[in-house]
């Protein structure tokens, strides 16, 4: 990290540990997250979805009825609050999808802090709905040209808002990505995702479910609903990546999968680099997951065996969208619609009493243009 | 003493540390712009690896990055374009990259590989000295200065922490802010100076926004050099070799002349 964001780096670490420890913090946080947010989303057994794939049960956790329409929204809810707190009124935050964009937006306006947002121009064209979403709620999106022009690039230029406007402002950053304290910040405020999941399973089923199966871009909404089961050691993780055109192909988001220990955006982890250490391009169908890093919290999961990394394309993604649309009448977001596709090849193998619990992160109205374009389909 | 440390050895004489990205436009043109560089007047050369991901650069560095890395340009290239520049030349070089290129090259293989390149130093303005011990001590055994940089934003313990550790001199960033050239100079420049001034005995070299004679000299009554990057670029972009000698030039005699 530049040096002129390692002190403001410092004061948030330190403004973040005391919130932690602050009931009235949590508080406000778990009213807000109740009354505004939604919350708790359903834990939902998709009967249908289920009897289609053959084999194990598979439920759904609906963070697609979250406010917002993403768990995207529990994340800005807890750093919003935070930036209210720490006394910074202007708020910076990058997104791919729109999904964190829409999310931070929402809350700047709920709690009345100015709102700017980077998106490359990519991201842009192909999530349009969002961006005016996003100018509705009052946020000024700022178009990124650099690079890919996709989510990397607008993290770049957030970070350089940062870097300029440091004293007053507040970097909202979306996913578990990034430098100290973001990564660990994020999920705690996502984790929300895995307390309920694994309270509601126990109530219903009186056991913890064999899988759970998440779809990974930067990796918050996983890490999310991982890490409450991290200690149930028969609770299988399963994290899903972007294959794009196919992992052999070169054009994909897989991190995890095949990319090489690297420092991207201040944290080491596994990234997608060239033999020159520059970091290459990423292609997916879907811009929440098009993003060449991934949570260093994932790496270590990976490395310790702890979860397990997978990859679906682009149009096993598709595939997988039409198919939780006709089975159980929900549009997914096109980045969970990979771990459904995923979710949906294991439980072929696996028994019916056992279960999956999939992590459906979003809803698929703001990728319409993508899917009618993809399939050839004329609105 | 570090050959770079000595450029600072001679009371009055201000350091001249220009910035060029390695291969853009050209790499013909890096080989040819590095020695106008040394004859102009310049103390030191900063030789820029390019990166995909500048997150520290404005607009003119982030696009020589960008054409640099379309002309082919890798780590491996730029030291060897570092050597054929160190058997011509009498100053010393410094490389400027992000870490992670070094990380992959691998940080002994890349130390190595400045110390047979006649490379003296390295400025990674993505890593700070909490997490730069392990390339500070590789960096050490070849007699390569690891160049830490102080913003204005950084504490009192930030700059003590700099100055027991930073090699050859200490990298002002001038602003709160990514490199560019700017029309003025912040204000609140010389009580920053001023403030390291206090903990570090190492040479002070400000950059960051520095884009004319006039600053350059206004820089140099408190600082001990000037490092000037995106300017460079530009005229080298539009004017070619001859204009940037002639900046140089310039600036040598700014700096020469504000000495009291």
């Amino acid at each position: 990290m530049p040096e002129t964001l390692v002190t403001a780096l410092d004061e948030l670490t330190t403004a973040y540990e005391t919130v932690k420890q602050d009931a009235a913090f949590w508080a406000e946080f778990d009213s807000l997250s109740r009354d505004y947010s939604g919350r708790p989303t359903p834990l939902y057994l998709a009967e249908r979805l289920t009897n289609h794939c053959g084999g194990a049960r598979i439920y759904l956790k609906r963070e697609d009825l979250a406010h917002t329409g993403a768990h995207k929204i529990n994340n800005a809810l807890g750093q919003g609050l935070l930036a209210r707190r720490m006394g910074k009124r202007r708020i910076i935050a990058e997104t791919g999808a729109g999904q964190h964009g829409v999310a931070a937006t929402a809350v700047c306006a709920l709690l009345g802090l100015e709102c700017i947002v980077y998106m490359g121009e990519e991201d842009i064209r192909r999530q349009s709905l969002n961006v005016f979403r996003m100018k509705l709620m009052g946020a000024e999106v700022r178009p990124v040209s650099a690079g890919s022009r996709t989510l990397k690039d607008a993290i770049n230029e957030a970070m350089r808002d940062w870097v300029t406007n440091v004293r007053n402002s507040y970097y909202l950053l979306g996913s578990v990505v990034g430098p100290h304290p973001y990564p660990s910040m994020v999920r705690d405020f996502q984790s929300v995702i895995g307390k309920e999941t694994r309270e509601q399973i126990l109530a219903k089923y009186k056991r913890l479910p064999d899988y759970i199966v998440a779809c990974v871009g930067g990796g918050s909404n996983a890490i999310g609903i991982f890490y409450p089961f991290l200690n149930d050691k028969d609770v299988n993780l399963i994290g899903v990546e972007a294959a794009g055109g196919g992992l052999k192909t070169g054009f994909h988001a897989a991190s995890l999968v095949s990319g090489s220990v690297g420092v991207l955006h201040g944290a080491r982890s596994y990234v997608l680099q060239d033999d020159g250490g520059q970091i290459m391009e990423t292609h997916s169908i879907s811009a929440g997951l098009d993003y060449p890093g991934v949570g260093p919290e994932h790496s270590y999961l990976k490395d310790i065996h702890r979860a397990t990394y997978v990859a679906v394309t682009d149009k096993e993604a598709l595939d997988a969208f039409q198919l939780l649309c006709r089975t159980e009448g929900i549009p997914p977001a096109m980045e969970p619609a990979h771990a459904i596709s995923y979710a949906c090849q294991l439980a072929r193998t696996l028994d019916k009493k056992q279960s999956i619990i999939v992590n459906l992160s979003g809803r698929g109205d703001k990728d319409m243009d993508i899917v009618i374009e993809a399939l050839g389909l004329k609105s | 003493m570090s050959r770079i440390a000595s450029v600072f050895r001679q009371t009055g004489h201000k350091g001249l540390i220009p910035y060029v990205t390695v291969g853009y436009p050209s790499i013909e043109d890096s080989l040819q712009v590095v020695p106008a560089l040394a004859e102009s007047g310049s103390d030191i050369v900063e030789l820029g690896i390019p990166f995909s991901d500048p997150l520290a650069d404005g607009a003119t560095i982030q696009k020589a990055s960008f054409n640099a890395l379309k002309n082919g340009i890798t780590p491996k290239l730029c030291l060897e374009v570092a050597q054929k520049l160190s058997r011509n030349i009498d100053i010393p070089l410094v490389f400027m990259s992000y870490f992670n290129p070094i990380l992959n090259f691998g940080l002994d293989a890349f130390c190595s590989g400045c110390a047979e390149s006649g490379v003296d130093g390295l400025i990674i303005p993505d890593l700070p000295p909490d997490e730069g011990s392990e390339l500070e001590n590789i960096a050490k055994k070849r007699n390569i200065d690891l160049i830490y940089l102080l913003a204005p934003t950084s504490s009192d313990e930030r700059i003590k922490l700099v100055a027991e550790r930073a090699r050859g001199f200490i990298y002002l960033v001038s602003v709160t802010g990514v490199t560019g050239a700017r029309a003025s100079l912040p204000q609140e420049l010389n009580p920053f100076i001023a403030r390291v001034r206090k903990v570090a005995r190492q040479p002070l070299c400000v950059g960051f926004g520095i884009s004319t004679p006039e600053q350059a000299q206004q820089v140099a009554a408190t600082a001990d050099g000037v490092i000037v990057g995106s300017k460079i670029i530009q005229l080298l972009e539009n004017d070619g070799i001859t204009a940037v000698a002639d900046f140089v030039k310039q600036l040598r005699q700014a700096l020469d002349s504000g000495k009291q």
